[in-house]
């Protein structure tokens, strides 16, 4: 089971159902829109014909509420609210029962156990006023894959009503800590993206920090103290296998895969200074990429390569900078208040997301040169942002005063729908895989 | 075998073959400096062994401490640094190691390059008192080490620090 827990590549399979003719005015929700009202939506437990496969009906509805809820952009009614309990896909629903409790969208399943030991899922999504499917789709599973089909159906929910690319079939990979304050422990963990079936990858012994997925999210890049040398190491999902990258004299740490995963951006330090290199997974091959006596560290490569955003000091203070991918060009980007770091680009190329240092610690974006600002977050201490996959939604690490633990938290680009996102215990810097393969 | 019961077969195995971070003592605050004698105060009334590890915490001073943000040595550490370069020379046989600490108030990747600066900071110091810069290793720790949990000015002082520690070669 652990083994299908680490191994993404879960087989499934996918059908569309028929489709009805879509309406001309259809149901439809902007992510960036500056006040939405989040669209109301009724996600009955799916229908089990056979009563053995009820409490996967209700558990694959109860996780697609959960995910569309915490979006933001959805309202899901109380289930106890309905009158019809279970609709099931077979007939069009009687849209005439959810306009009565003003649901504007209604999501009908069904679950059913096949002779083979596979489960299979259909769902359909309904334009409540406009009495038209807009979607309908039919999975084959292992039963013990239900939340990955919810999962699936609630990001194909999401992109259908709001046009952009889903982000709930996704893991995080952060760092768990525990114990008291001056004597942390902090272990090398994943999860599903809502905080379900986290697994830890290392005992605590040792200290870990900063891991990031790369593309496929099977690697995992992080820091390690192990043996007590500070150095990037990388860690295979698919095997469990822990090696160290490269073999240098002095600490390695801030790791960052391309886009393409073929390399890994870090820092080096040797005799006291920091500096950004890449390094070539498959050639092993390095290259130096910044040579000034300044700290230059966590690198950010632009999603289509050609570019780093990292951070340096060389003007006096921690400020954010872009550079070619291959160390040309270096000009600074941040100029405002207060200390800039961590950039990190968004996926979808348009925004940096950062940590600006301003009495508090806050998380902001910017323009990929700089421009329109704006601060997000205003915690204590918050830090290390990381990105959805859509570019839409961004996690980061909050730290608490007088270090009373810290929380992994996110936060919509429009500022809006801050939450704390459920991880088992203490948490802090979250890494956002892309969509699951 | 599953895969995550190799996984953790492996961290077993880090584990056994980990000897530093945790062994690190746990460094204690020190006076200032009274006066600026080179030498080594006579442990009196204790049974420290001279040339030992805790030689080096209590009688000689282990820690100096930085400015926010700043990794240069205050001249009221010089003489702290003094007394480790005079030890480190009565104890040739002795390997330390040179940690570097930060406050909060920086961010992750940013406080390890600070500490790694602070660290360096202490060994050149050492290495120009004549102290062999093969004998002083340097590791960072950024702000992952603190010694005082409270969001105060002299908590943040406390945090800010360089520790030297003996590796190996010490009395015991």
């Amino acid at each position: 089971m652990l083994n299908r827990v680490l191994s993404f590549a879960v087989v499934l399979c996918a059908s569309v159902l028929l489709a009805t003719t879509p309406a001309g005015a259809e149901l439809h929700v902007t992510v960036d829109q500056a006040n939405p009202q989040p669209l109301p939506i009724a996600i009955p437990d799916f229908a089990a014909p056979n009563a053995g496969d009820a409490a996967a009906g209700q558990n694959i509805a109860k996780v697609i509420r959960a995910d569309l809820d915490r979006s933001g952009l959805f309202r899901p009614l109380d289930p106890k609210s309905f009158i019809d309990k279970a609709p099931g896909v077979n007939a069009a629903p009687t849209f005439a029962n959810w306009r009565a409790i003003q649901a504007q969208a209604l999501v009908a399943g069904q679950v059913q156990m096949q002779g083979d030991g596979r489960l299979r899922v259909d769902f359909r999504l309904w334009d409540v006023f406009g009495e038209s499917q807009m979607l309908g789709q039919q999975y084959f599973t292992t039963p013990d894959n239900w939340r990955r089909i919810a999962h699936i159906i609630s990001d194909a929910i999401y992109e259908r009503i709001t046009g952009e690319k889903g982000y709930f079939d996704t893991r995080i990979v952060f760092i768990s800590e525990s114990g008291p304050a001056l004597h942390r422990v902090k272990r090398l963990a994943v999860m599903d993206e809502d905080g379900a079936n986290p697994i830890f990858l290392t005992r605590g012994d040792y200290l870990v920090l900063t891991p990031r997925f790369n593309p496929t999210a099977q690697m995992i890049a992080y820091m390690s103290y192990i043996n007590a040398k500070p150095r990037v190491y990388l860690f295979d999902l698919e095997s469990g296998r822990q090696e160290m990258l490269g073999n240098f004299p002095n600490m390695t740490f801030s790791p960052r895969f391309s886009p393409d995963g073929n390399k890994v951006a870090l820092t080096l330090e040797s005799g006291g200074n920091s500096d950004i290199y890449v390094m070539d997974l498959r050639t092993r091959a390095l290259t130096r990429l910044t040579s000034d006596p300044s700290i230059d560290t966590a690198p950010s490569f632009s999603p289509d390569g050609t570019q780093i955003a990292f951070e340096s000091d060389r003007g006096g203070s921690q400020q954010i900078y872009v550079m070619g991918a291959d160390g040309s060009n270096q000009h600074r980007i941040s100029f405002g208040a207060g200390r800039n770091g961590t950039p990190v680009w968004s996926p979808r190329g348009d925004l940096i997301a950062f940590t600006n240092q301003s009495g508090g610690f806050h998380i902001g974006v910017m323009h990929t040169d700089g421009s329109g600002v704006r601060i997000l977050t205003n915690g204590w201490d918050d830090e290390s942002p990381t990105w959805a996959p859509n570019g839409r939604v961004l996690m980061f690490s909050r730290g608490s005063q007088g270090m009373r633990g810290s929380s992994i938290w996110s936060i919509d680009i429009t500022g809006r729908n801050e939450r704390r996102v459920a991880t088992p215990g203490d948490a802090s810097d979250p890494a956002w895989s892309p969509l699951i393969q | 075998m599953t895969k995550f019961s190799y996984v953790m077969g492996l961290a077993g195995l880090s584990a056994a073959l980990f000897l530093g971070a945790c062994s690190t003592p746990k460094p204690v605050d020190t006076a200032p400096p009274m006066a600026s004698t080179p030498s080594a105060p006579p442990s009196s009334g204790s049974n420290i062994v001279p040339g030992s590890a805790e030689d080096l915490r209590v009688n000689v001073g282990d820690t100096v401490h930085f400015a926010y943000n700043e990794y240069n040595i205050e001249d009221s550490d010089r003489a702290t640094l003094q007394r480790q370069a005079t030890w480190l020379q009565k104890y040739p046989s002795i390997r330390v190691t040179v940690e570097g600490d930060c406050d909060e108030r920086g961010t992750r990747e940013y406080n390890l390059a600070l500490g790694a600066r602070r660290a360096n900071a202490v060994k050149e110091y050492l290495v120009s008192l004549g102290v062999s810069a093969a004998r002083i290793d340097t590791i960072s720790y950024g702000k992952e080490h603190p010694i005082c949990t409270e969001s105060t000015e002299d908590c943040w002082a406390q945090n800010r620090r360089g520790v030297t520690s003996v590796v190996s070669g010490g009395n015991s």
